[in-house]
């Protein structure tokens, strides 16, 4: 790990406020996951990723947009280590950058009908963007 | 019905705009079972999705101005927004139990005392079981629903994380079939009624949201159910928005209570009223 990595490992940590060693690979939260499918990394990879500091991978992933934030994982893993809470420091770190965000307000008109409620606007961009 | 008891009610903006029904029918609702949901001036939207980075504090303030104001009168905070609920719920949480947070959202908002957690956070379905009671709901339904195989569909936001929400048992709940029992109605129970609707990703991965609302209609159609209820405005969305086989009714919970209460009108006005004030909509509520 360079100094520079580490420094955003850290970061992630802080953001993250949670022990990813705990992690014992069992992949219930993997197993729980609706959204598993559509994910590169998979949730239970997503703690050694971080405790061999192999941040690069995780802050490109898919996964950390296509995570729903539904806690399944965070529900039902036996050792405390909320996953989904992980993914969502690792997409934290990646929204604070300068041009950072995944969405922007402009793509939003191609993406509504007559029906979308607010709650899908407001929950997806502050998902995505600083 | 005894004296009328006021709870704060937070509507979130869904409830505002796309999912009129949700709020007027839950107003008029409460009303006739002797709860006054009385709407805070000036709330402001809740973000929609729980802020999970442990040093956010912005992004928290909305909900913490809406508690405080809650406190300072003295009420309960109500909401009907699974969303909202969840939100308001877990940021009340960080306020009791997180120092920092707690710290630094009150240099932030200035308030006379500071806010610590001490406002109760009640979902819908809590104040009509816990305050109001279901065996009360149920004296007070005069076209009981019978005959009608409801599905609860709860989603993900009512439920976890459990030790924070409180709700219901996350893996097992029951409480929306308890409702669904006080109307007159059976409810049927499904596996799949936790699980997540495919929530905002509808907006980038919309595949995504319709193979799991697939696979949630599929579930519930084979478990027997011939509608679902919902008190999410995204899950009614997504659920709604659904093309394919198995697909069910799905409709607001507040709605079927209306239905059930005989307070339901055959003729909505949502789309009337796109766009007015609040003061408008609260008078909506009241002629339901």
């Amino acid at each position: 790990m360079t100094p520079d990595e580490m420094k955003v490992r850290d970061y992630i940590l802080k953001i993250y406020d949670g022990d990813v060693t705990k992690c014992m690979h069992c992949g219930k939260c993997s197993a729980s996951c609706p959204a598993y499918g559509e994910m590169d990394i998979k949730p239970h990879q997503f703690p050694s990723y971080v405790a061999h500091g192999e941040i690069a991978a995780l802050m490109d992933s898919k996964t950390i947009w296509e995570c729903l934030g539904c806690s399944a994982c965070v529900e039902r893993c036996p050792r405390g280590v909320k996953p989904g809470k992980l993914i969502d420091g690792v997409r934290q770190a990646v929204i604070r950058q300068r041009g950072g965000s995944h969405l922007y307000p402009e793509q939003i008109p191609a993406m509504v009908d007559p029906e979308t409620p607010q709650q899908l606007l407001v929950s997806v961009l502050r998902r995505e963007r600083k | 019905m005894g004296e009328i008891t006021q709870y704060s009610y937070f509507p979130g903006c869904t409830l505002k705009t796309k999912a009129k029904d949700l709020d007027r029918y839950a107003r008029s609702c409460a009303e006739k079972l002797g709860a006054e949901l009385v709407e805070p001036e000036n709330w402001q939207c809740c973000g929609g999705v729980y802020p999970m980075g442990s040093d956010e504090i912005g992004n928290k303030l909305s909900s913490v101005r809406a508690l405080n104001d809650a406190r300072e009168h003295g009420r309960e905070l109500v909401t009907v927004c699974s969303a909202c609920y969840h939100v308001i719920k877990r940021v009340n949480d960080d306020m009791a139990n997180v120092p920092d947070i707690q710290k630094r959202a009150n240099n932030y908002a200035e308030f006379d005392e500071p806010y610590t957690g001490e406002t109760k956070v009640l979902h819908y379905l809590e104040l009509l079981r816990d305050r109001i009671g279901f065996d009360k709901v149920k004296e007070a339904v005069t076209k009981p629903l019978a005959g009608k195989k409801i599905g609860a569909f709860y989603g993900c936001l009512l439920l976890r994380p459990s030790n924070i929400l409180q709700f219901d048992d996350p893996e097992n709940p029951s409480i929306m079939e308890d409702f669904i029992s006080a109307l007159g109605a059976t409810p049927v129970r499904y596996q799949m009624r936790n699980e997540c609707c495919g929530g905002y990703r509808r907006m980038e991965n919309p595949e995504l949201a319709q193979k799991l609302v697939g696979k949630i209609f599929t579930d519930a159609r084979n478990a027997g159910c011939e509608e679902l209820i919902t008190a999410c405005p995204l899950c009614w969305y997504n659920l709604n928005s659904y093309e394919g086989p198995d697909k069910l009714p799905v409709r607001y919970m507040t709605e079927v209570l209306a239905e059930a209460l005989g307070i339901l009108d055959e003729k909505p006005e949502a789309a009337e009223l796109d766009g007015v004030s609040c003061g408008c909509m609260q008078d909506a509520g009241k002629e339901a």
